[in-house]
C-alpha cells in the first residue's frame, strides 16, 4: 500500500500566537484512496486543510507529495502539484455558465493575430466531455449555476476542482448545505473520483458520508492524531465516540 | 391562470430578456412618429439624436462596465470636464491637433487610474466613496486650470470627431443635404470593440466573474485587483474619449461640461437592464439604454415639453424599467 502513497504530512503543527492548531498530526494518502477526516469542531480539521493546500505553512513538519518534499507557499503550488481544494462555500459565480465556472481563471483561447480569444466551442466541448466523465447530470453546459439546484452546484465545484488532471482533491464538509435527496448523487461522484484513480480526502461531520465512500477515517481530537482506522475495522459508534474523544 | 397561457408566457420570458428593450424602442419610435410625423424621422433629427448621445454613450459603456464589477463611477462627469479643459488649454497653448487630440483620453486615463488605485490599494470600503471624492477634485482641478471661465475655439480636425459630417453624395446625388455624423461612426466603432472585450476574452469574462462572486474569482486565481484597475481606467478612458467628442460638438470647453452626466449613465445603464449588484448586462441593452434616453428627450423637446416634466418622466421610466425586471425575475423563479 504505501508504495502508492501520494500525499504525507509528517509530524506538522501549526500555531496562530499562542494558540495551538495543530500539533505533530500526521496524514498519509493513497492512490485512488477516499479518506475521512472526522472531528469536532475545532479539533483542527479546517486547519489541516489549509495546510495541505499551502493556505497556511506549518509552523513545524513537513509534506511529501509523491514522497517528494515540498515547500507549499500558496495555494497555486499545490494545483501545479495536482491538489484541489473544494471549498465549502462553493466559491462558484451564479451568473456564468456551468462551463465557464469550471474554466475560471484557466479559459481555453485561440490565437487571432496578436490577440488571444476565447474559445467558445472548445470550452463547450470540453466542458460536456468533463461532465460525462464524471457523469454529472444537467440540462446543458450553457445553464447558469444560480439556477442550479445545491447538489448540481457541489457536483460543478467537483467538476471544477477535477478539470484540470487533479490527482488529489480535498473536499470540506461536501454535503453539508444539500438537501437528503441529492446526498447521493455527491457521494456518487466522489467514488466515480476514486475509480478514476483520484485520491479524495473528505471533511464530514455525517457518519452516513464517511462510511459510504470512505476507505479509511482518521479522527482529530484537540489538535492531535487521536485514532485512525481501515473503515472494514470499526463501527460508527467507536467513531462518534473518537469525535468525542473517547477510546476504549 | 390557464397553464397553457403561462407556459407561453413563461417561453417568452427569454425572448423579451433579449429583444424586449429593443421592442420598446422600436414602441417609442412609432408613437413619436405618429405624433410628429414630418419631423421626427427626418434624417436631420435622426442624425441630431445621435450627435446628442455619442459623447453620453461613452460615459454609459465605462459605467457599465463598472457596474458589472458591483462598483460605482461617480466621478465620469468631472472626469470629461477635466479632460475637456486640458484639452482647451492644449490648444491654446498652440500644441499641433494630434497632440491636443491626445490630450483629452489621457487625462481621462489617468483620472480612471487613479480611482482604481484609490479602490483597490487605498481599500475604500466602497467605490461609491472614492468617486465622490474624485467627482469634486476632477472639477475642481479642472476649474483651477481654466480659472473658471469657458475657453473656445479648436482646430478643425478636433471639431470634425464631434461634428464631422460623411455626405452620402454617392447615394443621395451631388449636393445632396444627407450625412453620417462621423461621431456615430466612431460610436458603433468604441462599442464593437467593447463587446468584443467583453465578450470574447478572458479579462472581460473575468469581470463579470467579479461581478458575480469576487470570491469565487480570488479563488479562480484572478488578480481582482487588477482587473478592478482596469474597468475603473477604462472607464476613465472611455470618459476621456467622450470629452474630445463633446469638445468637437461645441467648439468649447466650459465649466458646466458634463454636470449631472454621470448620473444620466448610470440611468442609462440599469434601463438597458444591467444589475445595480453587478454580473448582468450587456452592451447591447447599454446601447439601447442610452438610444432611450436620447430618444425620450428630443421627442420631449420637438414637442415643446417642459424640462421639467422631462425630469419626471425619466425618472419614471428608470423605476418602471427596473420594476419590470423585479416582476421579471419573479416570474422567472416560480416555475
Amino acid at each position: 500500500m504505501s508504495d502508492q502513497l501520494v500525499l504525507e504530512a509528517k509530524s506538522v503543527s501549526k500555531f496562530f500566537g499562542t494558540i495551538t492548531a495543530l500539533e505533530n498530526v500526521n496524514l498519509q494518502l493513497n492512490k485512488g484512496e477516499v479518506l475521512g477526516v472526522v472531528g469536532d469542531n475545532g479539533a483542527g480539521k479546517s486547519t489541516l486543510m489549509k495546510v495541505l493546500s499551502g493556505l497556511y505553512k506549518p509552523s513545524e513538519g513537513s509534506l511529501f507529495f509523491d514522497k517528494e518534499k515540498v515547500t507549499l507557499s500558496s495555494p497555486r503550488d499545490s494545483q501545479n502539484l495536482g491538489l484541489e481544494m473544494v471549498y465549502q462555500d462553493l466559491a462558484l459565480a451564479g451568473n456564468l455558465p456551468i462551463g465557464d465556472n469550471i474554466f475560471l481563471g484557466r479559459e481555453p483561447t485561440r490565437k487571432v493575430g496578436p490577440f488571444n480569444f476565447l474559445d467558445h466551442k472548445k470550452r463547450k466541448q470540453l466542458t460536456e466531455e468533463h461532465l460525462a466523465k464524471l457523469k454529472i447530470n444537467v440540462k446543458s453546459a450553457d445553464q447558469k449555476v444560480e439556477e442550479l439546484s445545491g447538489g448540481q452546484r457541489q457536483a460543478v465545484a467537483i467538476a471544477r476542482a477535477t478539470a484540470f488532471n487533479a490527482k488529489i482533491v480535498l473536499m470540506d464538509e461536501p454535503t453539508a448545505a444539500l438537501a437528503v435527496k441529492e446526498v447521493g448523487k455527491v457521494l456518487d461522484l466522489i467514488l466515480n473520483l476514486k475509480k478514476l484513480g483520484v485520491s479524495v480526502i473528505v471533511i464530514s461531520h455525517r457518519m452516513d458520508d464517511i462510511f459510504t465512500v470512505c476507505d479509511r477515517v482518521m479522527a482529530l481530537f484537540q489538535g492531535t492524531n487521536f485514532a485512525e482506522s481501515e473503515l472494514k475495522n470499526t463501527s460508527r459508534d467507536e467513531v462518534i465516540g473518537w469525535i468525542m474523544g473517547k477510546k476504549d | 391562470m390557464d397553464k397553457n397561457q403561462e407556459s407561453l408566457f413563461v417561453r417568452l420570458i427569454p425572448f423579451f430578456e433579449r429583444y424586449g428593450i429593443l421592442l420598446l424602442i422600436l414602441i417609442m419610435i412609432a408613437v413619436l412618429h405618429l405624433l410628429q410625423p414630418d419631423v421626427f424621422l427626418s434624417w436631420r433629427n435622426v442624425t441630431n439624436i445621435f450627435k446628442q448621445v455619442s459623447w453620453q454613450s461613452m460615459l454609459a459603456l465605462g459605467v457599465f462596465m463598472v457596474i458589472v464589477t458591483a462598483g460605482i463611477d461617480l466621478s465620469v462627469g468631472s472626469i470629461i470636464m477635466l479632460s475637456l479643459m486640458g484639452l482647451a488649454i492644449a490648444s491654446k497653448a498652440g500644441m499641433p491637433w494630434y497632440v491636443v487630440m491626445l490630450v483629452a483620453p489621457a487625462i481621462g486615463f489617468l483620472c480612471g487610474m487613479f480611482n482604481g488605485i484609490g479602490i483597490t490599494l487605498l481599500r475604500m470600503p466602497h467605490p461609491f466613496i472614492m468617486t465622490l471624492g474624485t467627482l469634486y477634485i476632477f472639477r475642481g482641478i479642472g476649474n483651477l486650470i481654466s480659472g473658471g471661465v469657458p475657453i473656445t475655439g479648436f482646430a478643425e480636425q478636433i471639431r470634425v470627431i464631434g461634428n464631422g459630417k460623411i455626405k452620402l453624395d454617392a447615394f443621395f446625388g451631388e449636393g445632396a443635404r444627407e450625412y453620417i455624423p462621423t461621431s456615430l461612426i466612431l460610436m458603433i466603432v468604441i462599442f464593437f470593440i467593447f463587446w468584443v472585450f467583453l465578450n470574447h476574452t478572458r479579462i472581460g469574462k473575468w469581470i463579470y466573474a467579479i461581478g458575480g462572486n469576487p470570491g469565487a474569482a480570488r479563488a479562480a486565481g484572478i488578480n481582482v485587483d487588477r482587473i478592478l484597475i482596469i474597468v475603473y481606467t477604462l472607464c476613465g478612458f472611455l470618459a476621456g474619449i467622450g470629452g474630445l467628442i463633446l469638445a468637437g460638438r461645441t467648439n468649447s470647453a466650459y465649466p458646466n461640461a458634463g454636470l449631472q452626466s454621470e448620473l444620466d449613465a448610470i440611468a442609462a445603464v440599469i434601463i438597458g437592464g444591467a444589475s445595480f449588484f453587478g454580473g448582468r448586462g450587456t452592451v447591447l441593452g447599454v446601447f439601447a439604454g442610452v438610444m432611450i434616453m436620447g430618444i425620450l428627450r428630443n421627442g420631449l423637446n420637438l414637442m415643446n415639453v417642459s424640462v421639467f416634466w422631462q425630469q419626471v418622466l425619466i425618472g419614471s421610466i428608470i423605476i418602471l424599467a427596473v420594476y419590470i425586471d423585479v416582476l421579471r425575475r419573479q416570474l422567472a423563479t416560480r416555475t
